[in-house]
């Protein structure tokens, strides 16, 4: 079982001054879906800035469980692309409450970390092929609910 | 995922991101292989090694080091270091008389193009309230001690400005390449928490 990182082998995810640059696969696909909107010309780092301050703040006014930078990130980004209007955010909470109600087996809540971990070092470039089938397959599952 | 509450109130940043990353590849917004290459290029490529260079051509070359304090993110580019949040580098020398420490109160802003992504401690509430309130304590508690004779700086990034901290050039390393000077060169001097040491 490769729940724990495989810390020193060929596998070993890549680190930075002895820290891993991602807790996790998801703050990666976070952090890369900001940096490729604003190349893209969606927003520019300062109006993104704005918004991590602001989920920032929010936080620190009412700190709920252990700070997680990007959690902020995450809820950051959600409220740009909502203001901008490119994806709106109920559109976000529907589709990821849809996802958090997958049956066990799929690779959400507690677990997900550790098999993205797994994934990720036996799969290495392939792993986006993996997300985007699942994608496909709870495509369906989403337009169900928005009925 | 690690924290209860949100789970009970939100699915988890983890799915939400996915939900996300979803909907704005539909959109054809975001394309998996771009995100990939975000990713590779911050975990492989951008990293303090680029800022180290940058560091060690400052001890060695006299020309590179005034052009550097005068014109950073101009200096940082001509080594071909450049990217997000490099657009506007400062660069601060640290000398026997004055240390420099560089913080991000607001959020976590942070100079890319030389260091890579910040630690997890860069990013912490207290790092951020603290190394303005209390720098000196902070430091020693980071295992940095300075002379009381030492001005403390602390740099606090904007939404224009990232900073970098050109750290002293250890004793005993006249004899040293610049690569291997770069070597010696850590993140963390660069943010201005430890010194340099000749090994």
């Amino acid at each position: 079982m490769a729940l724990t990182l495989d810390i020193e082998g060929p596998a070993a995810p890549p680190r930075l001054n002895g820290e891993l640059v991602f807790d996790t696969p998801w703050e990666g696909r976070s952090f890369a879906m900001a940096a490729a909107l604003a190349e893209g010309g969606h927003f520019s780092w300062y109006e993104f800035r704005d918004h991590l301050i602001a989920a920032i703040g929010r936080w620190e006014s009412d700190p709920v469980g252990e700070y997680r930078y990007y959690e902020r990130w995450q809820e950051a980004l959600e409220s740009i692309v909502d203001e901008l209007e490119i994806v709106a955010q109920p559109e976000v909470d529907e589709l990821a409450a849809a996802y958090a109600a997958r049956p066990p087996g799929h690779d959400h809540g507690d677990h997900a970390h550790h098999h993205d971990h797994a994934r990720h070092q036996d799969h290495g470039g392939h792993r986006h092929r993996h997300d985007h089938a699942r994608h496909q397959d709870h495509g369906g599952h989403r337009h169900d609910h928005a009925h | 995922m690690a924290d209860p509450t949100h789970i009970k109130d939100r699915p988890s940043p983890a799915v939400r991101a996915e939900a996300l990353e979803s909907l704005l590849t539909e959109r054809g917004l975001v394309k998996s292989e771009v995100l990939d290459g975000f990713i590779n290029r911050f975990v492989n490529d951008v990293g303090p090694m680029n800022g180290a260079k940058v560091v060690a051509k400052a001890w060695t070359d006299p020309d590179y080091r005034e052009h550097l304090l005068a014109d950073g993110t101009g200096a940082i580019k001509e080594l071909g270091f450049a990217g997000p949040q490099g657009e506007h580098i400062v660069v601060v020398e640290n000398s026997d008389d004055v240390h420099n420490v560089v913080v991000c109160t607001l959020c976590s802003c942070y100079p890319w193009p030389v260091l890579g992504l910040p630690p997890e401690w860069y990013k912490d509430p207290a790092y951020r309230s603290r190394m303005v309130r209390e720098p000196r304590t902070l430091l020693s508690e980071m295992g940095l001690d300075l002379d009381d004779e030492v001005e403390v700086r602390v740099w606090d990034s904007s939404a224009e400005n990232r900073y970098l901290v050109l750290p002293q050039r250890p004793d005993g390393t006249d004899d040293l390449s610049e690569e291997e000077l770069a070597a010696l060169v850590t993140r963390d001097a660069m943010v201005g928490v430890a010194r340099v040491s000749a090994g």
